[in-house]
C-alpha cells in the first residue's frame, strides 16, 4: 500500500476533503475560472449586434428612468442627482446580478458536474467574476458622464473605491457558495432571491441619501449602527462617499432661499468608512468558511441531485 | 510496485426518489411523507487495486456498477463508505467533449475544455497544434461547435483529452468513435500510453477486447466484486454469470467451450492482411472444451461494418453434427470465395444447442477484416458475370 501523500494522490471519501485542501485545489483550477468567467461573456454577448455597449446601456437607462423620476417629476434634492445614483448603484448590480447568477450557477452546471470532476466552487465564482467585469464596464458609464459634465469627483475619499470593492466580492463570494449550492436541493431558491433582493435594494440607500437614514434613526434614538446590520449599505455608502462630492451642506439660491443638503452622512471621516469595511470584511471571511462548510456539505450528492 | 489506484472497501448507495420534491411548496406539502424514496446499493464493499503502469480491465454487465466505479475514481462521484485513492493526474475518456458550449468556437472550446480538465492555459497552448492535427480539425478550429457533426465534436473531444498527458487513463467502453481512421490513431495512442508506462483502467462489457490489452481484470456483478485477476478467468467468470442474468431470455450462456482464436487465412492457411473480392477465405477457430457437449451446431455469420447480416449459416442447416470431446479442437470453415466489396466485416464463429437455447461459446464480434475490390464495379458484392454476345460483329467474351 502506498503511503506517500503528495499533491497528485487524490483520496475520495464520503467527507468532503479538509478547507485547506479545497482551497489548494481551487487554486490549480485558476484557469477554468478564468475561462468559465471568458465563456460567460463570450455567450452572452455572441448573437447581440451592440456586443458590450449592452452593459454600458443597463446603467444608462437606470439613468434616464431615476433623472425623470426623481429629478423631474418628484424632484428629490440631490444635487448633481446622476453621479449619487450611479455611484450607489453600480456596486448594487453587482450585488445584485452576482447573487442571481449565483444561485443558478451550480444547477446551470448540471451537465458538466454530472461528467467531469473539478472543483465545484468554480461555478459560483466564475458567475461572480463574470459580473465584476460587468461591474467595471458600467464604471466606464459613471467615469464618462464626470468627465463630460466636468464634475470632479477626485477627494481624499476616492481611495475607499478600494476597498468597498474588496469587501463586496467577499462578502459576495460567502454568499454565492451558499445559495449556488442550497439551491441544488431547494430549487424555489432562484424564486426566493428575486424577491429577497428587491426587498435588500430597497433596504440599501442607493437611490435615498442615506443621510435620510441616519437622520430617522438617531431622532428616534435608535443607533444608526443597526442599519449596518444590512452590509449592503456600509458597502453602498462608501462607493457614494469615493464618488459623490458632498455638497456643502448649506446652499442659497438665487433668491435667498437656504437649502440643507444633507446626502451622505458628513459626521463619518475616512477612518470610520475603513472601521466598518473592515469589520465587514470579517464578517464576510467568516461567511466565506461558512459557505464552503455548506457548499462541502451539499457537494457530495451534487452529481446524484442534478 | 506502487499502486495508481486503490479501492478499499468501497460502497455507493444511491436514493432513487419516487418523486423528488425540489421546490418549497412540495417540500411543506410533503414534510411527512420526505422519506420517499428507496435505497439502490450499487456498489456493495469493493476493493482492488490497479498498479501503476499496467493496463487493467474492469467488467460487468450493464447495471453492474462498473459507471459507478468509473465515476468514483474520476471523483464525479463520492463513495458513501470507503475510499478511493488515486495517484496522478487522471484522464478520463467517459463523455469526450463534456462542457463544448456550441456557441463558442472549437479553439475557445478546446481551452474551454481543456482547463474543464484541470489544464492550465500554458499546457493547452504547448499542444494546441498537435490536439487540433489529431483531430483533423484544421479547417474548422474557428467555428462555433454548434455547427460541428456529431463525428467532429467526439473526435475534437477525445483529441483534447488523449493530448492532456495523463498518468492514468480511464476509457469507458463507447470509445469507438469516429471513422476507421481515427480509431486507428486512438488505438495507437492508446498502446503508446501502454508502452510510456502510464496506467490505463478499461471499462467495457465487450470482454474478448481485454484478454489482449490487460494484465489484470475486475468483475463486478450487481455491485459487487465477483472475479479480480487473471483477466481470461475473469472473463470465465463474466461469461457464467451472464448465463445466469440472461434466464428471462431463454437462452442459456455455458462456458463448456472456449473459442481462444479466430484466425483468416488462404485456403493454405496463410494469414492474410485483406480480401480481395472473389478471394477464397478459410476461418479457423481455435476450440478448448471443458466438459463434453453432445450434439453441438456450429455457426458463422458475417456482418457488415454498420452491423448488417451479411450471411450465416450452421451445421444444422447443412445437415452435418458431431460431438465435442475435451481438450483443444480445431474449427475449419472454408469459403470457396468472399464476394463483399471494399469495407470492413466482422465475422462471428458460435456453438450451440441444436434448439438455440443454450449458447455454449460465440465470439464477441470482434474479429475483423478487410475488403478490398479488384476494380472500380460499383455496388455491394462481387458477383461472378461474364458478357458475351451473339453476333458477328464482335466475337469477344469478357472473363
Amino acid at each position: 500500500m502506498s503511503t506517500v501523500q503528495d499533491a497528485s494522490v487524490l483520496v475520495s471519501k464520503p467527507s468532503s476533503p479538509a478547507l485547506s485542501q479545497r482551497i489548494l485545489r481551487l487554486w490549480t483550477y485558476r484557469g477554468l475560472l478564468l475561462n468559465l468567467i471568458r465563456r460567460d461573456l463570450r455567450v452572452r454577448y455572441k448573437e447581440s449586434a451592440l456586443g458590450f455597449i449592452w452593459s454600458l446601456l443597463n446603467p444608462a437607462t437606470y439613468l434616464a428612468i431615476f433623472y425623470v423620476v426623481f429629478v423631474i417629476i418628484l424632484p428629490a434634492g440631490i444635487p448633481s442627482f446622476p453621479v449619487f445614483l450611479l455611484s450607489g448603484l453600480l456596486p448594487w448590480t453587482l450585488f445584485q446580478n452576482s447573487m442571481m447568477a449565483a444561485t443558478s450557477s451550480v444547477v446551470g452546471g448540471a451537465p458538466l458536474i454530472k461528467r467531469v470532476a473539478f472543483p465545484r466552487e468554480v461555478l459560483p465564482l466564475a458567475a461572480i467574476g463574470a459580473n465584476i467585469f460587468h461591474f467595471f464596464l458600467q464604471m466606464i458609464v459613471l467615469l464618462g458622464f464626470m468627465l463630460i459634465f466636468g464634475y470632479g469627483f477626485l477627494s481624499r475619499y476616492t481611495v475607499l473605491f478600494i476597498p468597498a470593492l474588496i469587501v463586496e466580492v467577499l462578502l459576495l463570494t460567502g454568499l454565492g457558495l451558499m445559495v449556488s449550492s442550497v439551491t441544488v436541493y431547494l430549487r424555489d431558491m432562484t424564486h426566493f432571491m428575486e424577491l429577497a433582493t428587491l426587498f435588500w435594494f430597497w433596504m440599501t440607500p442607493v437611490v435615498y441619501p442615506p443621510y435620510l437614514v441616519y437622520d430617522k434613526l438617531t431622532r428616534h434614538h435608535i443607533p444608526f449602527k443597526l442599519a449596518l446590520l444590512n452590509p449592503m449599505t456600509p458597502v453602498v455608502m462608501a462607493f457614494q462617499r469615493a464618488f459623490y462630492k458632498t455638497p456643502s451642506p448649506t446652499t442659497v439660491d438665487h433668491n435667498g432661499v437656504v437649502t440643507y443638503h444633507h446626502i451622505l452622512v458628513n459626521q463619518f471621516h475616512l477612518s470610520w468608512y475603513f472601521e466598518v469595511l473592515g469589520l465587514i470584511a470579517l464578517v464576510s471571511v467568516a461567511l466565506i468558511w461558512i459557505g464552503f462548510h455548506v457548499f462541502a456539505k451539499g457537494e457530495g450528492n451534487f452529481a446524484e441531485e442534478l | 510496485m506502487a499502486n495508481a489506484i486503490e479501492v478499499r472497501n468501497v460502497s455507493k448507495i444511491f436514493k432513487l426518489y419516487h418523486e423528488q420534491y425540489h421546490t418549497l411548496k412540495e417540500r411543506l406539502i410533503f414534510l411527512r411523507r420526505s422519506k420517499r424514496f428507496e435505497e439502490f446499493r450499487a456498489l456493495d464493499d469493493v476493493s482492488f487495486e490497479v498498479e501503476e503502469g499496467t493496463t487493467f480491465g474492469l467488467i460487468g454487465a450493464n447495471g453492474s456498477g462498473k459507471s459507478t466505479m468509473l465515476k468514483l475514481m474520476a471523483g464525479i462521484l463520492r463513495p458513501t463508505s470507503g475510499e478511493v485513492m488515486v495517484k496522478g493526474r487522471i484522464g478520463a475518456l467517459l463523455e469526450v467533449g463534456a462542457g463544448f458550449h456550441p456557441d463558442l468556437t472549437g479553439r475557445q472550446n478546446v481551452y474551454l475544455n481543456g482547463s474543464i480538465l484541470g489544464f492550465s492555459t500554458k499546457e493547452i497552448n504547448h499542444k494546441f497544434d498537435e490536439i487540433v492535427s489529431f483531430a483533423g480539425m484544421e479547417n474548422f478550429i474557428d467555428n462555433p461547435v454548434r455547427n460541428y457533426s456529431s463525428g467532429m465534436y467526439i473526435r475534437l473531444g477525445f483529441a483534447v483529452a488523449v493530448h492532456m498527458d495523463p498518468d492514468i487513463l480511464l476509457i469507458d467502453e463507447v470509445i469507438a468513435v469516429g471513422d476507421e481512421a481515427f480509431q486507428a490513431k486512438c488505438m495507437e495512442r492508446i498502446r503508446k500510453f501502454q508502452e510510456d508506462g502510464k496506467t490505463i483502467l478499461i471499462v467495457t462489457h465487450a470482454v474478448d477486447g481485454i484478454r489482449d490489452l490487460c494484465s489484470r481484470a475486475a468483475l463486478l456483478s450487481t455491485g459487487h466484486l465477483a472475479a479480480y485477476g487473471n483477466p481470461s478467468e475473469v472473463i470465465r467468470q463474466y461469461r457464467n454469470k451472464v448465463s445466469k442474468t440472461h434466464t428471462g431470455e431463454k437462452i442459456d450462456h455455458l462456458t463448456a467451450v472456449d473459442i481462444e482464436k479466430l484466425t483468416l487465412t488462404d485456403p493454405g492457411g496463410n494469414p492474410q492482411p485483406f480480401f480481395t473480392a472473389g478471394d477464397p477465405m478459410t476461418v479457423w477457430a481455435e476450440l478448448v472444451t471443458h466438459t463434453p457437449v453432445e450434439d453441438p451446431v456450429f455457426s458463422v455469420n458475417i456482418f457488415d461494418a454498420a452491423g448488417q447480416h451479411i450471411f450465416g449459416t450452421n451445421t444444422a442447416l447443412r445437415y452435418m453434427g458431431t460431438d465435442l470431446a475435451p481438450g483443444p479442437a480445431r474449427l475449419r470453415i472454408d469459403f470457396d470465395m468472399v464476394p463483399m466489396q471494399e469495407g470492413t466485416f466482422t465475422m462471428a464463429v458460435g456453438i450451440h444447442s441444436r434448439d438455440g437455447k443454450t449458447v455454449y461459446a460465440a465470439t464477441d464480434g470482434n474479429t475483423s477484416f478487410q475488403m478490398r475490390s479488384l476494380n472500380d464495379e460499383p455496388g455491394r458484392l462481387m458477383l461472378p458475370c461474364r458478357f458475351s454476345m451473339d453476333a458477328p460483329a464482335i466475337k469477344r467474351a469478357t472473363g
